[in-house]
């Protein structure tokens, strides 16, 4: 969102905070290609440069070793990739994506291509933290749930839903930034291979 | 291996499970040769704490022999180590600020909704207390799975037994810290509520901090006894109006720093409406929340409560007018173990610390289930019950 439309509103707190139900709408309008209709967003602070965490994150690969429900992403071009998902009832969901913009250690922004599974956009953007804190991630998604409303229902029974989903991968990305591994309680491989299917 | 694993309302029992492995470089695998009983284990025993599964294995107190390590772990097979309760990474801003039990990435990342839910933000990961706090498998088992070796655990040098420093894993760090949080100043009166091992801890705390005298509050004879053998004056609750003995022992001042023990560290995360049930059914929950009224009470004006007592949920009639009126500070919190641990191994190896007057029983893990029924039924000669793998089978 650029500074000017900003200027309309309120406060400084971010559009996915907001209470106004038109607010997917104007952070579409802010992103550069707005599919979907259901805004997410989550920040998480990261304590490592912003420079490292832009690099690994543009590998696109990398992105599966974090986001539980990934079960692939293929790089087509440097823009394009392929991603599977993981949908509720051991179904699986998938579509094209394509790097709309970026900008080298500020953001990257992406669009599904037409024909999406579930229809989805968003950007990720990287800052320097306040205090000398490290870098803050906000991932910034909108889509539209499989099957309205009631989808949304039955992605959240079944923990799919992106906006939770975020979350968890976020924390999922610090961990493995912050400590080079990430978190499980599993106390065998077995475990730790059902909990990850 | 074997472990003691939980499945219900005072139904415990000692299972054959899978033994654990490492999952992640920074991970060991220790041998448990010491594993002890914590008051807050008797909450799960009693069936309060939310987010427990049948076959969940407890214990959060533990010590032994390192057996395997991860491609990153710093320790060594073969060395002793200490465990501290709180699973913490060492790297996030929290561990930078020697803030353990706030630590970003001990939790794993789908087990955190639940605290972000009830407390705005997550908490560490704690060993063998429900999925709230990770769902990690506890230490009352022969081997456990120990994340971020190369920052928790502290190596025991060769010759100081286990019972000398099998407490640096949880109550020894939480007494000292409740002392620490009190902020004593020479010649301060410092009242303890509850003399189970947090609160002993803390009367020894306080004197090594320079209070002049300690003031120690419970109803247990024995407990009282233990308390007053660091040299603390008692109040045994049940015989004498506590308020107006505290009044009476302080020249009509009041103590200048209290401390609240009651909760026995429950690391407890208990949800409003299981702190309702505890409070309308046991004795324990109308006491807890009593003890920190009568500590803001009580406490002199401009003094300190220290709070190492866990209140997980929401409390009712919290005195705000006296703690406002009288101007009082107020710290508490789960306990920075690793933040402490250097100093304090170095205080017991000096011989300023003592801790193993706490035991009262040694088991074997496979009488664990005993030891929890004993520890449950009788909290006046149950002190404190170490249970050790390994260890001959003791005749009821």
């Amino acid at each position: 969102m650029s500074a000017d439309t900003q200027t309309e509103w309120p406060d400084e707190a971010p559009l996915t905070t907001s209470k106004n139900s038109d607010s997917a709408k104007i952070a579409g309008e802010a992103l550069v290609e707005p599919k979907g209709n259901s805004l997410s967003g989550t920040t998480v602070t990261i304590n490592r440069p912003r420079a490292e965490l832009f690099a690994y994150w543009r590998e696109l690969s990398n992105l599966a070793r974090f986001m539980e429900n990934v079960v692939s992403i293929e790089q087509v071009n440097g823009r394009q990739s392929r991603w599977v998902v993981k949908a509720p009832a051991g179904k699986t969901v998938g579509w094209t994506s394509v790097i709309t913009e970026e900008s080298e250690g500020d953001f990257i922004a992406w669009a599904s291509e037409d024909g999406a599974d579930v229809p989805n956009s968003g950007r990720v953007d990287f800052r320097d933290a306040p205090g000398g804190r490290g870098t803050w991630v906000t991932a910034t998604i909108l889509y539209d749930p499989p099957g309205g409303v009631l989808g949304k229902i039955i992605a959240k029974m079944f923990q799919r839903e992106p906006a939770i989903q975020a979350r968890r991968d976020l924390r999922r990305f610090k961990q493995l930034m912050e400590t080079g591994e990430i978190a499980t309680a599993a106390w065998t491989r077995a475990q730790l291979e059902e909990e990850i299917a | 291996m074997r472990a003691l694993t939980w499945h219900g309302k005072h139904d415990v029992r000692v299972d054959t499970v899978d033994d654990p492995e490492i999952l992640n470089p920074r991970d060991a695998i220790i041998k448990v040769t010491s594993t002890a009983i914590c008051g807050s284990d008797l909450h799960l025993y009693d069936g309060y704490i939310p987010t427990m599964q049948a076959g969940d294995i407890l214990g959060h107190e533990f010590m032994g022999e390192v057996v395997e390590t991860g491609s990153d772990s710093t320790l060594q097979k073969g060395q002793r180590v200490v465990v501290p309760f709180t699973i913490a990474c060492g790297s996030c801003f929290h561990c930078g600020k020697h803030q353990y039990s706030a630590c970003d990435n001990g939790n794993p990342a789908d087990n955190q909704d639940i605290a972000r839910e009830m407390y705005g933000q997550p908490m560490s990961g704690l060993f063998g207390y429900s999925h709230m706090t990770g769902g990690y498998a506890g230490g009352q088992a022969e081997y456990v799975r120990v994340p971020f070796s190369d920052v928790g655990p502290i190596v025991i040098p060769d010759g100081i037994e286990d019972d000398k420093v099998l407490f640096l894993s949880d109550i020894l760090p939480t007494g000292w810290q409740a002392a620490e949080f009190a902020q004593i100043e020479p010649g301060d009166t410092v009242a303890v509520w509850g003399c189970g091992p947090v609160g002993l801890f803390a009367v020894q705390s306080a004197f090594l901090m320079g209070a002049e005298r300690v003031i120690a509050i419970d109803h247990f004879p024995r407990r009282l006894e233990l308390a007053r053998r660091f040299g603390a004056e008692t109040i045994n609750f049940e015989e004498t109006k506590t308020y107006e003995a505290l009044m009476e022992m302080t020249g009509g001042i009041g103590p200048d720093a209290c401390i609240d023990a009651v909760g026995l560290e429950a690391h407890g995360l208990f949800v409003d409406n299981v702190v309702e049930q505890i409070k309308a059914s046991t004795f324990l929950g109308t006491d807890r929340t009593h003890a920190i009224r009568q500590a803001i009470h009580a406490c002199r004006k401009g003094g300190r409560v220290s709070m190492p007592a866990v209140y997980g949920g929401f409390v009712d009639k919290f005195p705000l007018g006296a703690f406002m009126e009288k101007g009082l500070t107020l710290k508490t919190g789960q306990t920075h173990v690793q933040h402490y641990l250097p100093g304090l191994l170095n205080a017991i190896i000096e011989g300023k610390i003592d801790t193993t007057f706490l035991i009262s029983h040694r088991l074997p893990l496979e009488q664990a289930a005993e030891g929890y029924k004993l520890f449950h039924d009788q909290q006046n000669e149950a002190t404190k019950i170490v249970l050790k793998p390994g260890l001959d089978r003791i005749a009821a």
